[in-house]
């Protein structure tokens, strides 16, 4: 009921002094297709700035994780909590950026446009965010025609123009070439830089060295380790992430 | 045999001379077709199109019944729709007083009925499949009803192109509907399909055949430009 209440003044009185999303405070989170269980009670803490990278073997929950985050999903049981706030109410002020992105059949500026002119921002920023992810000479190609780390930008840009306070990436540069990753990385990092909160799913250790400040390891629905990057990799407190980065399989 | 193919022949020859040399009442004719066929397709499109958009995006209760009742649509009768049209439109119908009976609107009005459903369905199905790729990236940007209804217009409009094609095609060649509501009157709501029906039963084989022939013409002619169209979005993976 307060929620509402705080919800009600703040979008009265602006943008800036809405309710802060973090802390993130996830409780006893479950997630269970039928027989299978994906999330199985996950608990998790996440500070007010930064870049958080959540790594685990394939099948670990990591996407599902993400879309519960954003809203996109409901849980079986447990509960996300954005500062006080539900998923689904703050997903307008989160971006997800899709392992593949899916882009409008029109050219890539007017992708850009879509998205200003659905959340009523000025139409004249596409020119800014395309130099920004270095798309400025393709505005007027076809999107769905850009190679793979040109769509992913793309997708960034998209992203990045709904102005988002946390911004939420599942694996976007699987499968691009290293150029391309580290252009992602950049603008990635750049956008950490304003203030925008940062978590991102990946498989890349070089990129969660270069990236992340702490590191979420998840393994059988829920969270196997929590720890700085820095001591995650040199020191993992878990079995598991030791097999994980060891490049082991583990069942 | 023999003198029923001579018969042909010579009428052809007649037929194709109609056309080259673009015979008055001929052509009024084929424009009253295509105002008509053109005028129904629009408005079927403007009432289909938001229909099949909103049953391709929504989840409701009795769902699959509508799938059903829209399917089964398509594939209604001509004859009928005219019946129908006729009986509302006659003078002690519920719309007499409109006096549209015999009339192009009248004809507009049934081929609308007859085509409406076609779009609706075949475009629910495209716009479906589209909302399948798109749906979560759409919710993902909260996107509102009316907004995610509005882009997937626009993303599919090369495969709705088609759609309208389906529809035109068949008003275009429908006699049942039109030959009812409209009643074959010469210079006021001849078109091709009622005018072939009643020239072949008066055994006048050459406007018939030089209808026929232009019905099959402007058919080709309208698939090549919707299929150019799309090719040429298609390089452009816009399809």
């Amino acid at each position: 009921m307060s929620d509402v209440g705080a919800m009600t003044i703040a979008s009265a009185a602006g943008a800036a002094s809405r309710p802060a999303l973090l802390p993130l405070s996830v409780r006893d989170l479950v997630l269970r297709f039928g027989n299978t269980i994906v999330l199985d009670g996950l608990n998790l803490d996440l500070g007010a700035t930064g870049c958080t990278m959540i790594m685990g073997f394939n099948g670990s929950g990591k996407t599902l994780f993400l879309k519960l985050l954003h809203g996109l999903m409901q849980p079986t049981a447990g509960c996300v909590s954005w500062g006080g706030l539900q998923p689904a109410e703050v997903t307008a002020r989160q971006a997800l950026v899709f392992q593949k992105p899916v882009l409008l059949r029109r050219s890539v500026a007017a992708n850009l446009d879509f998205v200003l002119r659905s959340r009523g921002k000025d139409r004249a920023r596409t020119g800014a965010l395309l130099d920004h992810v270095g798309l400025a000479r393709k505005a007027d190609q076809p999107a769905r025609l850009l190679s793979g780390g040109e769509a992913q930008r793309l997708a960034l840009a998209r992203a990045l123009a709904t102005d988002p306070e946390v911004l939420l990436l599942d694996e976007p540069t699987a499968s691009l070439d290293p150029a391309s990753v580290l252009a992602i990385e950049q603008i990635v990092s750049e956008a950490r830089a304003r203030g925008t909160r940062i978590i991102f799913v990946t498989h890349d250790m070089g990129q969660a060295r270069r990236m992340a400040d702490d590191i979420v390891f998840l393994h059988n629905g829920r969270v196997a380790e929590h720890s700085a990057a820095t001591d995650f990799f040199s020191e993992p407190r878990s079995e598991t992430a030791r097999h994980y980065l060891n490049g082991r399989i583990v069942v | 045999m023999g003198n029923i193919l001579q018969g042909v022949g010579d009428a052809l020859g007649l037929a194709i001379q109609l056309v080259l040399s673009g015979d008055p009442d001929l052509l009024e004719i084929v424009f009253l077709s295509l105002r008509v066929s053109l005028t129904a397709t629009a408005f079927a499109c403007l009432v289909g199109l938001p229909v099949g958009a909103l049953v391709a995006i929504g989840r409701f209760r009795g769902r699959n019944g509508v799938l059903i009742v829209m399917n089964a649509l398509m594939g209604l009768p001509p004859v009928v729709v005219g019946l129908l049209v006729y009986l509302h439109l006659s003078r002690s119908g519920p719309l007499g007083f409109l006096g549209l009976l015999y009339t192009p609107a009248a004809m507009i009005i049934a081929q609308t009925i007859l085509i409406a459903p076609i779009v609706a369905a075949l475009s629910r199905q495209v716009l479906e499949d589209l909302h399948m790729e798109y749906s979560e990236q759409f919710r993902s940007l909260c996107l509102t009803r009316l907004q995610t209804i509005r882009a997937l217009l626009w993303d599919a409009r090369y495969s709705l192109l088609t759609v309208g094609l389906a529809g035109f095609g068949r008003a275009v060649a429908e006699v049942g509907a039109v030959i009812i509501v409209g009643g074959n009157i010469d210079h006021l709501t001849r078109v091709m399909t009622t005018a072939i029906a009643l020239e072949t039963s008066k055994g006048d084989l050459a406007l018939a055949l030089a209808l026929g022939l232009i019905l099959l013409i402007i058919a080709l002619g309208v698939n090549a430009a919707v299929q150019s169209v799309r090719m040429t979005a298609a390089r452009q993976a816009y399809v």
